[in-house]
């Protein structure tokens, strides 16, 4: 699986973006995932994660609502997503765990907890590779190993535009659709959606519970969106090899 | 997946929702899916949400709005009448399935999604090695899609290089012969949202490889996003990543395993001891 890996990013874009999860291998250090699982997705809470997914039956912090009814959408309004807290009140089967962060203090702080815990799972961090490495000394982790990302290739023109694609690969696997997407940052341009409430929107069709809500406010308001330099790295973006 | 024509209301809220683009508004005012380009991966059904609303009276009320020009509009993310439905599945179309709904496991590895744990557990089971690379090639990644005949071209493409399929990844089980990259001829028309094709080569091997794969690629009827899994020195540092850049490759984001997991079940632990 490679969900968190191919997300459209540069270096030199805001530092808001880290996905990190724990998982077990099946008879190597699987015995008490459940606890193990749950502590991890505790720990972070200090931390503020923006999005979460853990052993649940309910899926990811933002879901959809499959019971709605008159009552519910014009008095009560609707509840779109739960809290970090309630989720991991939730978590009732070993599972693989997974925090998004929007901030590389609170990857920091929460890499150094985990180090100390030895909580005893395989520790993931989807992010880029300098910002691992550099706060190293620090959280005491350095790498291990590491799957490269190296953009993509094909007919490039199939792709969506680079606003659209920094939103849609936030869904590694997938389910976030193109048309979807552009729908958001249209009704957003047009004062029709705040950028939270769209980005609420897209985040529940992301399963997997990877899709950073704080980074898609930002691109649907349409700041620091990724471009191309043409000269310096177009390869990791739609585009060909660097000359 | 299919739309329940006497339940749906011709909102058109599900037709952005398909990341394939299946869906449409047919003759009847009504929504419906291309069953041909979709690919089975419930984003529609499990993504929406439902708001039970009756039929009749919800069509009534929408025909009075329009006949003044007005327009009744749920929430983007709603199917107001619980319209989109599953459907049972046949071989070869269930495949569909298998690889484009992440919550389903596939059999060859047990576990949801399309491909392996790659280096993801590698402090645990030591797959990629030092002097390794570990290649993920995903086909019809990002929202693209792709058939398998597509697949197996650039598979058959690395016949004469130093690949080996890796044994417990889905498309390998797909191959009716692994040294040829073959695909079954029964699979070859069926679409998926993506699927990855993994094999392990020594670093030496690397450069080729790449070259191999962009060529093929290019002429492919999708895209394919590729990645490199690596093992750190204990340092934690890597001489790959010099060497992709030399190339012209940005490896600047990756998913970096930490090398926290350690063996912890009594069992294995015992066995270690002995």
């Amino acid at each position: 699986m490679t969900n968190t890996l191919h997300r459209l990013q540069r270096p030199d874009d805001p530092k808001d973006d880290y996905v990190v999860f724990a998982l077990a291998t099946r008879g190597i250090n699987d015995a008490d995932l459940l606890q193990t699982a749950r502590k991890f997705l505790e720990v972070s809470l200090k931390y503020q994660p923006v999005n979460m997914a853990g052993g649940t039956r309910f899926g990811p912090m933002y879901r959809p609502e499959k019971d709605l009814n008159l009552f519910k959408l014009y008095f009560r309004g609707r509840k779109e997503s739960v809290t970090p807290a309630q989720l991991v009140a939730e978590v009732n089967y070993p599972g693989q765990a997974l925090v998004v962060f929007d901030n590389k203090e609170k990857l920091e702080g929460f890499l150094k907890e985990i180090k100390e815990l030895d909580l005893g799972l395989s520790v993931n961090v989807s992010s880029l590779v300098d910002d691992v490495r550099e706060m190293a000394p620090r959280t005491g982790v350095k790498p291990h190993s590491i799957n490269y990302a190296l953009g993509f290739r094909g007919d490039l023109y199939l792709l969506p535009d680079r606003q659209v694609l920094g939103l849609t690969t936030m869904c590694g696997h997938g389910l976030i659709s193109g048309n979807f997407a552009k729908k958001m940052v249209d009704a957003v341009k047009e004062k029709r959606l705040t950028p939270e409430k769209a980005a609420g929107y897209l985040a529940k069709f992301c399963v997997c519970g990877a899709f950073n809500t704080s980074r898609a406010v930002r691109l649907l308001k349409g700041e620091d969106v990724p471009t191309v330099d043409t000269k310096k790295a177009p390869c990791h973006f739609p585009g060909a090899k660097r000359a | 997946m299919h739309i329940n024509q006497k339940k749906c209301i011709g909102c058109a809220n599900c037709v952005p929702v398909c990341p394939m683009g299946a869906i449409f508004i047919n003759d009847n005012k009504l929504a419906e899916i291309n069953p041909e380009v979709c690919v089975e991966c419930q984003a529609c059904y499990r993504g929406m949400s439902v708001e039970n609303l009756p039929k009749q009276p919800t069509r009534f009320f929408r025909g009075v709005l329009a006949f003044f020009k007005l327009r009744f509009q749920p929430d983007p993310d709603i199917c107001p009448t619980g319209a989109i439905t599953r459907d049972e599945l046949t071989w070869p179309r269930s495949l569909r399935r298998v690889f484009s709904d992440p919550l389903m496991p596939h059999e060859s590895t047990g576990i949801g999604g399309r491909g392996t744990m790659e280096v993801k557990n590698n402090d645990v089971t030591g797959r990629v090695k030092e002097g390794e690379a570990g290649f993920t090639v995903e086909f019809g990644r990002p929202g693209v899609g792709v058939y398998f005949r597509e697949v197996d071209r650039l598979c058959r493409s690395l016949v004469g290089t130093p690949v080996i399929f890796e044994k417990e990844n889905p498309v390998t089980s797909l191959m009716s012969d692994t040294k040829t990259g073959k695909i079954r001829d029964d699979v070859l028309n069926e679409k998926v949202l993506s699927c990855i094709l993994e094999f392990k080569v020594k670093v030496t091997d690397m450069p080729g490889i790449l070259e191999a794969i962009e060529r093929e690629a290019n002429r492919l009827d999708t895209v394919v996003a590729l990645g490199i899994a690596i093992r750190c020195n204990a340092d934690g540092n890597d001489t790959v990543r010099k060497q992709l850049e030399a190339m012209g490759f940005d490896a600047w984001r990756g998913k970096i395993n930490l090398g926290l997991g350690r063996h912890t079940n009594p069992q294995k632990l015992q066995e270690a001891a002995r």
